[in-house]
């Protein structure tokens, strides 16, 4: 058993009821224990919660009960030691695909040789030479969205945190994209959360995947994946892969149920 | 026929841009020459640009456009410098907001022309009283214009740069100011356009140079030619200031148009 690098410790939230309305419990306390070098999905129905556990996470929420430590410190605002990306397009529009990756290196004051030699390595790594001047604008969204998986990187985080990256993508830039970052991962060995609503993106990167319930959100199964590393897409088609995907299907198919109000 | 939106080349842009112009003043002297309208009230073109080379050439005109154009861009400068950042403080932090944001609401409706006596009185009739005219017509506008391009900076992107590391005051550096620098360069083409409203009035009264005391002069004169000069003369300055301000943002943001 590695070490745990990440603990999330009966972690709620409930959001206020709007105008009025009953409070909305977007989050069950839930636990979770994430070790040194793992690579977590984290997968569940639409609003159940997977984008407030990470916003919470990663600093910019605020749990309603509960608490998440990191490195055994008590998180209380957002760091670099938790990198982000989001699902949405959150580049910075007026900097250049280099300055983006530099961001991070600049507000901690890195000097400048060092940081273009980092930023030269990420821009190599997610496959955008050439493209270092362009400002985000010109990019397509599959460009930027690795662009953002660079500049989180860049920062050397402690974990790396990823709500939806690819949901906005095609099917083939997605399955590309899921390719390349899990050959960062597997050469780097980050710590990875990350959340998606798709079942064969959660298998295909994860060391574990965990399984969340509808609204309120709680973590209902948490499953190991076995299958080797280095993985290639091919192993989407192996027995293997498929009988964990019809688990998963199953898991999934009784929560999007009752998010449904279907019984 | 255009169908909506549909952009039209550079070309056709500029040939338009100028038939305008060309159909109006055909209009004027049509009106004028043709002897629809009686010459006290307004002089033909013809006569305008006659009496507008007296003026440049015999009157010391020029002196006059550079003193006013000195008061605007004086006046304007000193505005932007304290309402820039004031607006960006009250865009980012809300309690500087609320406790600015009401007093500057109220200052915004005070006519600025309805401080000249007033400002005659504390100031006398010198420079100091015009450019203050124009930094009263002016702060309180950019003030809050600033503040609220700041306050709906995308709140995604303030996240990101937290989630990077980002201090509260590098947020603001780094995130806030960049992302809204070219609506407040924006904002300050467009004041800078009502300035120049502001200054004619200020130089209507007590005062013994600058474009809206020639105007004045002119009025007394009944030099319908000359008032309509000076009037022209400000529109083609503000058309210039405007075109120099556009070259200038798009140089300064090229990720705008990117
Ligand atoms: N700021 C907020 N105020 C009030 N309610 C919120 C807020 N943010 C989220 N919620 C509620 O919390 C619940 C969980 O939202 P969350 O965004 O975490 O879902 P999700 O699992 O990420 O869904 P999706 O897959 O669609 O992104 C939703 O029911 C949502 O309505
Ligand atoms: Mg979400």
């Amino acid at each position: 058993m590695s070490s745990t690098i990440l603990q999330i410790d009966n972690v709620s939230r409930v959001f206020p009821g709007v105008r009025g309305g009953a409070p909305v419990r977007a989050l069950e306390p839930t636990n979770l224990q994430v070790a040194k070098n793992d690579f977590i999905t984290i997968l569940g129905p639409s609003g159940c919660g997977k984008s407030t556990l990470l916003r919470i996470v990663a600093g910019l929420d605020r749990p309603s009960g509960g608490r998440v430590l990191l490195n055994g410190r008590e998180i209380k605002g957002p760091g670099a030691d938790r990198g982000m990306v989001f699902q949405s397009y959150t580049l910075f529009p007026w900097l250049t695909i280099a300055e983006n990756i530099a961001y991070g290196l600049r507000e901690k004051g890195v000097p400048k040789a060092q940081r273009q030699e980092i930023v030269a390595s990420y821009t190599e790594k997610v496959g955008l030479r050439g493209f270092e001047n362009h400002y985000p604008k010109q990019l397509s969204g599959g460009m930027q969205q690795r662009t953002a998986i660079a500049r989180a990187l860049a920062n050397d985080p402690e974990i790396l945190l990823l709500d939806e990256p690819f949901g906005a993508l095609d099917n083939q830039t997605r399955g590309l994209m899921q390719e390349l970052l899990l050959g960062i991962w597997e050469r780097e060995r980050k710590t990875v959360l990350f959340v998606t609503h798709d079942i064969e993106e959660a298998i295909f990167l994860a060391s574990r995947v965990v399984v969340m319930s509808a609204r309120p959100g709680r973590i209902k199964a948490d499953i190991p994946v076995e299958l080797p590393h280095p993985r290639h897409y091919t192993m989407k088609t192996t027995p293997e892969f498929s009988s964990l995907k019809a688990q998963l299907t199953e898991e999934i198919r009784v929560e999007a149920m009752q998010a449904e109000g279907v019984h | 026929m255009p169908r909506p939106l549909e952009p039209v080349s550079q070309s056709t842009r500029i040939t338009l841009g100028i038939s305008f112009f060309v159909l109006f003043v055909a209009a004027w002297a049509f009106a004028t020459l043709g002897g629809f309208v009686s010459r006290t009230f307004l002089a033909d073109p013809i006569t305008m640009v006659q009496d507008g080379w007296l003026l440049l050439t015999r009157f010391g005109f020029l002196s006059d456009i550079g003193v006013t154009v000195w008061r605007v861009v004086g006046g304007f400068i000193l505005a932007a410098i304290i309402a820039v950042p004031l607006g960006i403080l009250m865009g980012a932090y809300k309690t500087f907001e609320a406790f600015l944001e009401p007093f500057v609401s109220f200052a915004r409706y005070l006519p600025a022309s309805a401080f000249v006596p007033l400002l005659i009185l504390w100031a006398g009739i010198g420079e100091m009283q015009k450019l203050l005219v124009i930094f009263i017509g002016s702060v309180f506008q950019i003030i809050l214009m600033v503040a609220v391009a700041v306050g709906n900076t995308r709140r995604d992107l303030v996240e990101a740069a937290y989630t990077l590391g980002s201090s509260d005051r590098g947020v603001v550096r780094r995130v806030l100011i960049p992302a809204n620098a070219p609506e407040i360069a924006e904002i300050l083409r467009l004041v800078l356009g009502w300035a120049w409203t502001y200054v004619i009035v200020a130089e209507l009264i007590g005062s013994s140079s600058g474009i809206g005391h020639m105007i004045i002069d002119s009025q007394a004169l009944l030099a319908t030619g000359q008032m309509i000069f000076g009037i022209i003369v400000i529109g083609i300055i503000g058309l210039i200031s405007d075109f120099l301000f556009k070259a200038f943002n798009r140089k300064l943001f090229p990720w705008r148009l990117a």
